[in-house]
């Protein structure tokens, strides 16, 4: 499984896709956590969504804001990247290519895996260094105080972004793996996440109470729950204590476990084309 | 002894259709074996199953011995269905990706890169190739682990003249130091030149197997004679009506080429004049097209 995971390394970081992905997630980041809320309260702005402080874009929210992104916005990037890195192999017929080489199925499914979770890790990482660069240009600016969350908020962060954009990712992948090309998941999968997640919260639910109840168990309001728990403001999208903290790692691990274990199960029950 | 392709009963249904229909194929060591058959015959889904991407309805496959699992493709290299690759890589990082999986070293990069002609053109973007340069990447692809069986899907598709001879070349160098081929075409001029033994497929069942010569076989003869409508009557009487063809002005003779010497006695006996009197050998498009019209034969 090394050999297919430090393939599958080069083809990640090669790939002009992977690095277009990564600039859009920390330009996002940027624009939507600090500048634009920066701007608004610089230039005295009010309105909807105009509701952020200062003290909400200082370094000690770091962990809140840098997740904030994760349950909607930044993982559909994350999901687009595990279906590119999957079902590119469909797309240009690669499959036969590798397997002819030897290894099995598996070994290069895990390989994927693998390489989608360590490039999560990395988009995370990115995630918190632009937003610890930008609240500390913001402190500066307005001559604040900067102080750090603890190490143990950075790692519980970290690990928390980490484990929802490496469930992104697997969906991605799982859903590469079911339909056996790119456009088709990448369609899907953004429909889900930025539409269907975002009625089923704002219109179905209220409405609802067993609409209510399933997003309980949907991996969306389970991945907003676990960063509105590390500080994430209310205010994005996505972000919403439908379940604690606990639950909600729970409930996304679960998911991250299951989308890998499906999608394994179908690459190795189907014939490659 | 550890045949390095034997298959048994190998089938593989799509729904109602049969792609490939209970196929005992078994290629010797060392040998080129030419895998022949039309378009959609059910050569390629073969090759898949032997490489394990499709999974058989029925049947086995053995590779080098082996059955399927982990490590059947030791030693195995394959190009199927035309070459694939990551088109935002050069052609030599797509040979340094696959050399990780299959486990060897970048001086294998370079040995099989060289071997195909590609170096000087390897860190070209792959997207940039040529469909001939596509092709000889994925030759040397399915070199990387210097395989001791190498399955080749119609290996000379796109390429030029020139890149055919080379290919040819290749895989004739390749069988006389010791590697099986399998090379599967529909071109008959190819499998003429290079292989051993050939297969006939058609439609997903083996109908003949053997080697070149087996499968042309000894047609007939091919007789010259004036005048010749006296001379069709007279063979016709001689060796039955419907052994005899006339065809652009000679008489073709379903018989066996020894008893030339009798057939010429017996027409200047009857006062012809015999012009010529030749083997008419079978030309192997003849045979493949009477192969595949018959469906069923087995000259082997």
């Amino acid at each position: 499984m090394s050999r297919s995971f430090r393939a599958e390394l080069i083809k990640l970081v090669r790939r002009p896709a992977t690095w277009l992905l990564l600039a859009i997630t920390l330009v996002l980041a940027l624009i939507f956590t600090y500048v634009f809320p920066y701007a608004s309260i610089a230039g005295g702005t009010t309105g909807p969504n105009t509701d952020r402080t200062l003290p909400m874009l200082l370094p000690d929210q770091l962990v809140g804001n840098s997740l904030g992104g994760l349950p909607v916005f930044l993982g559909s990037i994350v999901l687009i990247l595990g279906v590119l890195t999957v079902g590119g192999e469909y797309g240009w017929g690669t499959w036969k290519t590798v397997l002819s080489q030897g290894p099995s199925r598996l070994e290069v499914y895990a390989g994927k895996l693998l390489a989608l979770a360590a490039a999560a890790l990395a988009v995370v990482l990115a995630v918190f260094a632009v937003g610890a660069v930008a609240s500390v240009l913001i402190a500066l600016a307005e001559g604040q105080p900067v102080h750090w969350p603890s190490v143990g908020d950075l790692l519980t962060g970290i690990g928390a972004g980490w484990l929802i954009a490496t469930m992104w990712a697997m969906l991605g992948a799982v859903l590469a793996v079911a339909l056996r090309a790119v456009a088709l998941p990448v369609g899907l999968g953004l429909v889900w996440m930025l539409a269907v997640q975002n009625l089923l919260a704002a219109i179905a639910a209220p409405l609802l109470d067993w609409v209510a109840q399933v997003q309980k168990g949907l991996p969306g309001p389970n991945a907003g729950s676990l960063a509105a728990a590390l500080g994430s403001p209310g205010d994005t999208p996505g972000v919403g204590a439908t379940v604690g903290g606990g639950q909600a790692a729970l409930v996304v691990a679960a998911y991250l476990v299951a989308f890998a274990l499906i999608g394994g199960a179908l690459l190795r029950r189907r014939d490659i084309g | 002894m550890n045949l390095p392709v034997h298959t048994e009963g190998l089938t593989k249904r799509y729904g109602a259709l049969t792609a490939v229909d209970d196929l005992h194929l078994t290629v010797r060591p060392g040998e080129v074996y030419g895998f022949l058959g039309p378009n959609g015959a059910g050569k390629t889904t073969t090759l898949r199953m032997l490489l394990g991407l499709v999974r058989p309805t029925a049947g086995t496959v053995r590779l080098l011995g082996r059955p399927p699992g982990a490590g059947r493709l030791t030693g195995v290299g394959a190009l199927i269905e035309g070459p694939a690759f990551y088109p935002y890589l050069s052609g030599r990082d797509n040979l340094t990706v696959l050399a990780r999986y299959a486990g060897v070293g970048a001086d294998r990069v370079a040995l099989v890169l060289d071997l195909v002609d590609l170096t000087d053109r390897a860190g070209d973007r792959y997207a940039g190739y040529s469909l001939g340069m596509k092709q000889r990447l994925g030759v040397a692809a399915a070199l990387l682990k210097d395989p001791r069986l190498l399955i080749l899907d119609e290996p000379t598709n796109g390429l030029d003249p020139a890149g055919m001879a080379d290919m040819r070349t290749l895989i004739r160098r390749l069988g006389a130091g010791g590697c099986t081929v399998l090379v599967s075409s529909h071109l008959l001029g190819e499998v003429e030149q290079v292989c051993d033994r050939v297969g006939v497929i058609s439609r997903g069942r083996l109908i003949a197997e053997g080697s070149v010569a087996e499968l042309r076989g000894t047609a007939g003869l091919r007789v010259l004679a004036d005048p010749l409508d006296e001379a069709a009557a007279r063979v016709r009487t001689l060796v039955g009506a419907e052994r005899v063809r006339v065809v652009d002005g000679a008489l073709e003779l379903a018989v066996e080429p020894e008893r030339a010497a009798w057939l010429n006695t017996e027409l200047v006996g009857a006062g012809l004049a015999v012009r010529e009197l030749r083997p008419r050998e079978r030309d192997l498009e003849q045979v493949f097209f009477d192969l595949i019209e018959k469906g069923t034969a087995d000259v082997a």
